[in-house]
């Protein structure tokens, strides 16, 4: 398959206004005669939904939740990046553009990371216009904190609910759409398939989680924004019902799937603490503003935290990166908490934590700043482990938090499927290897109000779209395959629950495809993943129906799923035979243990395409071409 | 840990329900009561009893989705905290949990401990919301806004719309959950010119939707896990007060 990016050409600052000259416009009257379906209300979902339907599209607009105001971009925290140069301290697009480049590793694609900084300072102002309460200075400007990666200060945020609020945001749009007509809401349903005619994206095949029903909606073109995958792994910071789903059923259709193996590790976790445990949870990058993480320097120091001193203390960032200290990027910070933990120093019960401590910052600044800044992460820290982090050190640990890799897009964001646009977490295409912090709120809303509403206009304005019947073969066979799945799970009927599979599933993920992997692993991996999926289709047990609420039954469909995106991602992990961002190969690292990236062989998005069920995946290659930032190992030391 | 819970069973909307007693014998204190709840399914499953239902997503106490009654207090004993992050710590050996659904008539029990909360979105789509068409934003920093109104906006907006306000109040008011999206908005400059026609579209819509009236009790703040405070009702009362007025003036 030939992937065409469609760059426009000319110089970098100039390519979106000349994309968006070049583009057809669709007549406003026009506009009411075509139907657009958007799958997912996070930030991306909410926001494009809002848009096309101010637009004056016909707009349907689903989510599995009860609400569309739950959609997981609700629990970031830190906030979002924009170049706005308010704290006067040398920032601009380019440097934003750049440092995003860099810390992405050198793995994506310059010309959208460009157009996501020059649109980052028109969110803030739509965030404003909203009334989105960000913070402020006494004298009523918005206030800016800096965030790992960067060393400027250019992040905008709400307290610790920066994507709380930016989501309610989005949201209070969609609903102002919802009461104008120019909105459907489906919530409490799943899209389970992508309807594919003549070659377009022409629908999707639903299932109403509260009646069962399954439907088909058909449209002129589609967009996902069901975020990312980061579920795969088990334990991870998503929310319980992130799943890859809606993605994956559209690879299957021809969808190729970007860099899957580029996922991130959140170095700022709370440690895992027992068997039982469900999600992990994220303290905000944030912390490590006013954090210092350190280890003891002995192994096996197992004394309180207290009764350490200053000198047995190891603080190993700001040791091994002077310049960067804490603030090194998230691919970095965990690597380096993994390492200390790997020498035996790490720190509470199980061993695999460090300390995030902020005695320096309380004596410093005072607890009443403190308690400004982070009060309700500190409330949530102590409500979970039952330790208060005023007097104690935070005990944390790296967890799966991001996915970079997902659905292959151009630069118009559309898929290989012509009409299938992917938009926010879902899509591979900004943040490269790895995704500097505070930056996925500005990706989501960037799609999702700026780009998405143009280019899916120029696509609509392209094509004369003939009419769908519901009972058009190519549906009803959609239709009825969702079917027979549905009623495959509800019949095996063994002895172990999807949960206890998820959970097998997400072990061998994180142990061989974690933080750190190696060409033996990953082979063990695919051998295991597969085994195990075997097991699954032979073993599980999914009790209720199809006709009503069934919990375990989304679960079911969604861990099949899981299986086999969790073997395509270790296959793209033993491909590239590189370190890079997130991706840690532990035969590729320097000599001081830093990534080792080879520009020469892998400077390209690895796009796969689905061949069948027990086929391996076709590879293409993007290349990837750097003009304007110039691959450099990265150094933040 | 040990624990009796009894929990209510309802198959759907149209099925009478009851409560159901399990016996927990293996609970640790670490785990959230969700957790506990993960457990208690994973038994019953395996024993080919269908699990309970129950809302739940984010599980960082910010999604909004979880939330049911403890021994008739919405989300459980401890202040300021959704069930998925109350730990099973903060429950003695041996006691007996009665886990129930929120309960008011516009939020309908869809199975078990899951309710129908679409009439809190039909309320944000009546005016809770700012007219700013994508697109049309000017600078930022144009708009001062002065820190003390940027704080009380934002604990207002905390909000996180799980509705245990509402389980919570004899009335089955949603006055809180109203309120603090009026004051969210209505705190900043850019809520004022949509201010009266707010109040007077979603106070109506909540009548309409069959949320009770407010009649000051309080256990609303008492039970809200984002500490939304009830001045926000006297708030909404002033604006709707004031919305009537004018919208009378004009009419006469």
């Amino acid at each position: 398959m030939h992937l065409d990016s469609r760059v426009p050409a000319g110089p970098i600052e100039k390519l979106w206004d000349q994309a968006r000259f070049e583009m057809k416009l669709v007549n406003p009257a026009n506009k009411l005669k075509h139907s657009i379906i958007v799958v997912g209300s996070g930030l991306a979902g909410a926001s494009a939904a809002a848009t096309l339907g101010e637009l004056g599209y016909n707009v349907k607009c689903f989510c599995f939740q009860d609400s569309p105001r739950r959609a997981h971009s609700i629990a970031a925290q830190g906030g979002i990046n924009a170049a706005k140069n308010y704290q006067n301290d040398g920032d601009s697009i380019f440097r934003l553009f750049y440092d995003t480049v860099k810390g992405g590793d050198f793995r994506s694609r310059e010309a959208n990371v460009y157009r996501l900084a020059q649109i980052s300072v028109n969110i803030i102002d739509q965030c404003v216009a909203q009334g989105v309460p960000f913070a402020r200075e006494y004298g009523g400007t918005l206030s800016n904190r800096s965030f790992g990666g960067a060393q400027v200060s250019r992040t905008f945020y709400a307290r610790g609910q920066t994507g709380q609020q930016l989501l309610l945001g989005a949201y209070q749009a969609l609903e102002r759409q919802v009461d104008a007509g120019r909105v459907t809401m489906y919530p409490r349903t799943e899209m389970l398939d992508l309807i594919v005619i003549d070659g377009r994206a022409r629908g999707i095949v639903t299932r109403n989680l509260v009646t069962g029903k399954v439907e088909s909606h058909i449209a002129d073109a589609v967009a996902l924004g069901t975020g990312g995958y980061g579920n795969t792994y088990y334990l991870s910071t998503n929310a319980k019902g992130s799943n890859c789903t809606a993605i994956w059923r559209a690879h299957k259709r021809g969808a190729a799937f970007a860099n899957p193996c580029f996922t991130q590790i959140h170095p700022t976790c709370i440690p895992v603490s027992g068997e039982y445990q469900s999600k992990l949870t994220l303290m905000s990058e944030s912390l490590r503003n006013d954090g210092r993480i350190w280890v003891p320097k002995k192994i096996g120091d197992k004394r309180a935290p207290g009764q350490i001193s200053e000198e047995e203390r190891d603080y190993y960032l700001e040791r091994k990166y002077p310049s960067f200290g804490n603030l090194v990027p998230r691919d970095v910070a965990s690597r380096n908490s993994k390492a200390v933990c790997d020498e035996g120093r790490g720190v509470g019960e199980t061993g695999l934590g460090v300390y995030l401590d902020f005695a320096d910052a309380i004596r410093r600044l005072g607890v009443d700043v403190i308690r400004d800044r982070y009060g309700n992460l500190f409330e949530m820290y102590q409500r979970i482990t039952d330790e208060n982090p005023y007097q104690v050190p935070m005990r944390i640990f790296p967890a799966i938090h991001y996915t970079m890799g997902g659905l292959w897009v151009d630069y118009y964001l559309m898929s290989t499927i012509p009409g299938l646009f992917v938009i926010g977490e879902a899509n591979f295409s900004d943040h490269g290897a790895n995704r500097l912090g505070a930056s996925a709120l500005m990706q989501g809303l960037s799609d999702g109000y700026f780009v998405l509403p143009y280019t899916i206009g120029d696509y609509i304005a392209r094509y004369k779209f003939e009419k769908v019947e519901s009972s058009h073969p190519d549906v009803t066979r959609a239709e009825s395959e969702v079917a027979d799945m549905t009623k495959q799970l509800l019949s095996i009927k063994g002895k172990r629950t999807v949960d206890s599979f998820h959970r097998e599933l997400g072990k061998i993920m994180w142990d061989e495809c974690g933080m750190a992997r190696n060409a033996e692993g990953l082979q063990l991996a695919i051998g295991k993943i597969r085994e195990l999926r075997g097991q699954y289709w032979k073993d599980v047990n999914v009790p209720g129906s199809a006709e009503d609420l069934n919990q375990s039954l989304e679960k079911a469909g969604r861990v099949a799923d899981f299986f086999e995106l969790a073997e395509l991602i270790c296959v793209d992990a033993l491909h590239r035979n590189e370190s890079c961002g997130g991706h840690f190969r532990e035969e590729y690292q320097t000599p001081d243990g830093e990534a080792q990236r080879n520009d020469d062989e892998f400077s390209y998005a690895a796009a796969w395409s689905y061949e069948g069920p027990d086929t391996p995946s076709h590879l293409d290659k993007e290349p990837l071409t750097f003009e304007y930032v110039h691959p450099s190992q990265r150094s933040y030391k | 840990m040990r624990l009796i819970l009894h929990i209510w069973r309802q198959k759907s909307p149209a099925q009478r329900g009851q409560m159901v007693r399990y016996e927990m014998n293996n609970v640790n204190p670490d785990m959230s009561v969700l957790e506990m709840l993960d457990v208690l399914n994973e038994e019953l499953i395996t024993k080919g009893q269908e699990p309970v239902a129950f809302e739940h997503d984010c599980r960082e106490g910010i999604c909004g989705s979880c939330g049911f009654m403890i021994n008739g207090v919405a989300h459980g004993p401890l202040p300021a905290t959704t069930v998925c992050q109350l730990t099973m710590r903060h429950f003695k050996d041996g006691q007996e949990l009665y886990l129930e659904p929120w309960r008011a008539r516009a939020f309908p029990v869809i199975k078990d401990l899951v309710v129908d909360r679409s009439a809190f979105d039909r309320i944000i789509s009546s005016g809770g919301f700012i007219t700013s068409p994508t697109g049309s934003a000017q600078d930022g920093n144009t708009i001062l806004i002065p820190k003390e109104a940027a704080d009380r906006s934002m604990d207002a907006a905390a909000c996180i719309g799980c509705g245990a306000c509402v389980a919570a109040c004899p009335n089955a008011s949603a006055a809180l959950f109203t309120a603090a999206k009026m004051s969210h908005l209505g705190l900043l400059p850019q809520g004022q010119p949509e201010r009266q026609r707010r109040a007077l579209r979603m106070a109506s819509q909540h009548n309409r939707e069959g949320f009770g009236s407010c009649t000051n009790i309080g256990e609303c703040e008492a039970v809200c896990p984002k500490e939304i405070k009830i001045e926000v009702i006297s708030r909404m009362n002033g604006d709707y007060l004031g919305a009537r007025w004018k919208s009378r003036q004009k009419g006469a």
